[in-house]
């Protein structure tokens, strides 16, 4: 009942941005037209063709957004062998977020540490970890990860957060598009015969067309970013409701923020999808109105100093005691009927393994996704055998027995269901 | 004439919203009943779990025999018990044993090499988490349910219905408490 009152007062401001947004790319597309064909109805021919690229790009995200986002980012669907831990913990969350089926799971084939959630309903949704994070985070970890995930497709984050991006890419898309004709054509419009007047006319619309396609992607980008902000605290806040375990995200959440390694593959587009800012330190705008994410420094700060209970109110009150006086969620949404209290970390204390021995357990899944046999010799040695070598058989490198591989070659594990 | 009508519209309004409410406690019942069986899912899974994790630990643990006796102990009885409180009970002395099972592995670190034993410790835990999200879930649908039948005017069909409360999954206030282990 509360969570539906969050969503709910949710999708009111998204709305409200998206109508600011929507707005921009529909004065764009009026302003272009007329610059383009200002003797015709060209302003409402540019507002149609604005509109119908929007909806076209729209239809394709929604109804396949999320395998392009996922073959974008490499990802590989995985089944339950190759990292039973991480199927172990997308069900805990699965049964504590009461989603109706189990998300499929994939791995990114990268040494980086991030995740991602994806998914227009509760019923299609799929969670994407790298290889890095899996072998860089504890249990409780991992749990905050996925859960704070998980919270973006119950609180519906995936949908809005793909069309406010379709909408932005839409606007980006015609500012470019007008702005490098405008620097292509310059040349050859001063040859056009035409009446002074019309010129004027026409020069006066260039200029304003000029305006608008350099404001409107800035004013589209700060709506879109204040969106997405917005909804990562409410997902951090209902990944504590979830796991009752505020310090697993916090924790995880301060290893992500000093990566050793940063994600190739994450671009712009898909940058709001993941659970921090992936793009490289110089691509992060400094300022603060620019960004996808709210500073991990306030985020974990806010998860630290909630010491009393896992409900939304104990976030609220954390939140408006770290950020000042500013409030996150409508009052009816706090008012939980029952306390859920914390709980304690279920990990092991300390992290027994060495970081020689994190380094070989990445190695491994990393070789297990890009499908290499692993053969267990008599002598202790585990042979890892490439998808390409095809020979019949192999001696082990250590104790010279033979192997026979056609008998062993198993179904590949990384391929998935 | 026009009385009839209205006592007859009357009585029809009564026994339509007697229809719907109890379709509505029904259904209300049934996601209670099935929020119960993902709790009952996990238990069972934690019941087969562990003979296989006692077989794994007994050789390392010769010394341990008590703390290996609780765990089957309580297991044997969160078995046997049938209401859920009482099963309720049960298990979460079943939890109890298991967690002080896991603080003494500590002191056994061939156990904690063993790449069986940490499987198996690996899918205990994900379903003790299981069970507790579980029993959250149960909890929050029990209370609906609870509100919905206490309720005016709905407190009526539901008396007359033969309706009752169900009961809440509550682990007892001592046990609920995981214990904190300093390292």
């Amino acid at each position: 009942m509360i969570l539906w009152e969050l969503i709910r007062e949710n999708q009111r401001r998204s709305w409200i941005l998206f109508i600011a947004m929507g707005g921009c790319l529909l004065a764009l597309g009026y302003a272009l037209g007329l610059a383009w064909m200002p003797h015709q109805d060209g302003g409402v021919l540019g507002m149609m063709i604005a509109a119908l690229v929007w909806f076209v790009m729209s239809l394709i995200s929604y109804f396949s957004g999320d395998s392009i986002l996922l073959s974008m980012s490499g990802a590989k669907e995985v089944n339950r062998n190759v990292h039973p831990q991480l199927f172990n913990i997308v069900e805990e969350m699965k049964i504590a977020a009461n989603l109706p089926v189990m998300p499929r799971i994939y791995i990114i084939d990268s040494p980086a540490s991030n995740a991602f959630a994806t998914g227009r309903s509760p019923e299609k949704s799929a969670v994407a970890v790298t290889a890095g994070l899996l072998s860089r985070l504890n249990r409780d970890e991992l749990q905050g990860v996925i859960a704070h995930e998980m919270s973006h497709v119950v609180n519906r984050d995936v949908l809005y957060m793909t069309f406010a991006g379709v909408l932005l890419g839409s606007i980006v898309m015609l500012s470019e598009l007008f702005l490098r004709s405008q620097y292509y054509s310059l040349g050859s419009r001063r040859y056009r015969s035409s009446s002074r007047d019309n010129n004027q006319a026409q020069a006066v619309m260039m200029v304003v067309a000029l305006v608008f396609a350099i404001l409107a992607p800035i004013l589209a980008r700060l709506f879109y970013f204040s969106l997405s902000r917005r909804r990562e605290y409410l997902a951090d806040a209902s990944a504590v409701r979830l796991t009752r375990y505020p310090e697993g995200l916090a924790s995880a959440l301060e290893k992500i923020s000093r990566p050793d390694t940063e994600l190739a593959s994450a671009n712009r587009v898909t940058a709001s999808m993941y659970i921090v800012n992936p793009l490289k330190l110089s691509q992060r705008q400094v300022v603060h109105a620019f960004s996808t994410h709210p500073p991990v420094e306030e985020r974990i700060k806010i998860l630290r100093s909630m010491m009393k209970g896992a409900n939304y109110k104990q976030y609220a009150d954390a939140f408006s005691k770290v950020k000042g006086n500013a409030s996150l969620m409508p009052a009816s949404a706090l008012a939980d009927s029952e306390p859920i209290p914390l709980r304690s970390s279920s990990s092991p204390a300390e992290d027994t393994r060495s970081s020689k021995q994190k380094a070989r357990d990445l190695g491994d899944l990393m070789r297990v996704l890009n499908d290499y046999m692993f053969i267990p010799c008599a002598c202790g040695l585990r042979i890892k055998i490439p998808p390409d070598f095809n020979r019949p058989t192999l001696a082990c490198p250590r104790c010279r027995r033979q192997h026979d591989l056609r008998s062993a070659r198993p179904e590949p594990a990384g391929s998935g269901a | 004439m026009g009385v009839l009508l209205i006592f007859l519209g009357g009585v029809l309004l009564v026994i339509f919203y007697v229809i719907n409410t109890y379709n509505v406690l029904v259904g209300l019942r049934n996601q209670v009943k099935n929020a119960w069986s993902q709790i009952d899912v996990q238990l069972k899974r934690r019941y087969d779990l562990i003979p296989n994790l006692i077989e794994t630990a007994k050789g390392y643990m010769k010394h341990e025999r008590e703390t290996l006796e609780a765990i089957v102990n309580a297991r044997s009885q969160a078995m046997s018990s049938q209401s859920i409180g009482d099963k309720a009970k049960a298990e979460g002395m079943l939890s109890d044993a298991v967690s002080k099972f896991f603080v003494v592995v500590e002191n056994y670190p061939d156990l904690k090499a063993n790449q069986n034993f940490l499987a198996l410790q690996e899918e205990l835990t994900s379903t003790e988490n299981k069970i507790a999200f579980a029993r959250q879930a149960y909890n929050d649908q029990a209370l609906f349910f609870n509100n919905k039948i206490e309720m005016f005017p709905s407190n009526i069909v539901a008396g007359i219905l033969n309706f009752t409360k169900q009961e809440f999954f509550e682990i007892p206030e001592a046990e609920r408490a995981a214990p904190k282990v300093q390292f």
